[in-house]
């Protein structure tokens, strides 16, 4: 996904890390990255520690973290659109792409890059139900390692009711359950459900030359 | 499913860590070694309270005491300060979170959480192994 933009831009002190949330580990994401060919690190996340850290919910989504280890850009998906507009989701894709070309050259001039003040304005509220969620979904893929698959699911479904904004936690369990279960049609009526309620699966990044899309 | 943990010990686990230690006597309850809550949480028992890096919170009293004999009832304190804590007794499991506040608290402070995570070949990598390089942390699943 990302290796044509790192080739362009690596020479520049950029650095792309990503990081799978996949529990079933390894063996689930090597195919993947492997045909792939990523030069960038590749990490495996099996208990979603990173969506604890930075308070995600979906996947793809990305954090901009300038030299010095601070967040310009927090959580955000990463130009991603789920439409029947094709050429609003390659625009989406490209004006994201343009602007973290813009950022890696301009650093804190650039215009993408946010105020400690608009940073944390965009930052999600951690409550005490996602916190308690991410404990439920750490031990229940602890036990679904063990092979303790309904006690593991007990937790997990623990950690879906208590995180409902989370897709991550939802597909996640169903993937647990079964390896194609994560798209399957109780994903599809969740979809649905929530759209009605006015949640977007993937929201806009809030971008100057995505405003008017 | 039967556990494979012996009768006299219990498995603790938190976002860092996952210890064996011994059972006490009231299996309703967690007690460890501070060195043990500190190289689970990342929390350190200090004259102040409970600290860590620069934040502290005193310990809260209560009827029955946290600390007996150097040893710290993990499952009353974080009961206490109300922080995510889990018990599966059927299958001798804890899980000790971090408080909703402190992640927060350091995701308002802007500066980027550590993490270390393996690669496909079993490496560790440190998010601050690539302090100096602008980085693009990006997510994904195969599912």
């Amino acid at each position: 996904m990302w290796q044509a933009l790192f080739e362009e831009l690596q020479d520049q002190g950029f650095m792309v890390v990503t990081v799978a949330m996949d529990s079933r580990g390894v063996d689930a994401v090597r195919g993947p990255i492997q045909r792939a060919k990523t030069t960038y690190t590749s990490l495996v996340d099996r208990d979603h520690v990173v969506a604890e850290l930075y308070n995600m919910v979906n996947v793809p989504q990305a954090v901009w973290i300038d030299e010095s280890g601070k967040i310009v850009r927090p959580t955000e998906v990463s130009g991603f659109q789920v439409s029947f507009n094709l050429r609003k989701v390659q625009r989406t894709r490209r004006h994201y792409l343009d602007a973290i070309r813009d950022w890696v050259e301009k650093g804190h001039e650039s215009e993408h890059v946010f105020s400690e003040a608009e940073a944390r304005d965009h930052l999600s509220p951690f409550t005490a139900e996602i916190a308690l969620a991410h404990a439920n979904f750490h031990l229940g893929r602890y036990l679904w390692e063990r092979g303790d698959r309904s006690e593991a699911a007990r937790f997990l479904c623990n950690a879906v009711e208590l995180h409902p904004d989370s897709w991550n936690f939802f597909r996640q369990m169903k993937n647990l359950e079964h390896i194609l279960g994560s798209g399957g049609p109780a994903f599809l009526l969740r979809a649905r459900r929530r759209s009605k309620q006015g949640q977007a699966y993937y929201e806009l990044p809030d971008m100057a030359m995505l405003r008017e899309s | 499913m039967e556990s494979n943990t012996p009768e006299s010990t219990v498995q603790v686990l938190s976002t860092a860590a996952q210890l064996v230690v011994p059972r006490h006597a009231d299996a309703g309850a967690l007690w460890l070694s501070a060195a043990k809550l500190h190289e689970l949480t990342g929390w350190q028992l200090k004259p102040e309270g409970l600290c860590k890096d620069d934040a502290c919170v005193p310990l809260p009293k209560g009827e029955e005491p946290i600390i007996e004999a150097g040893r710290v009832c993990a499952s009353r304190l974080w009961e206490r300060l109300e922080r995510p804590m889990l018990h599966d007794a059927a299958r001798s499991v804890w899980f000790l979170g971090e408080d909703a506040k402190e992640r927060a608290r350091q995701l308002a402070s802007l500066e980027a959480p550590d993490f270390t995570l393996p690669d496909i070949e079993g490496k560790l990598h440190s998010l601050s192994d690539f302090r100096g390089q602008k980085v693009l942390l990006a997510t994904w699943a195969s599912w």
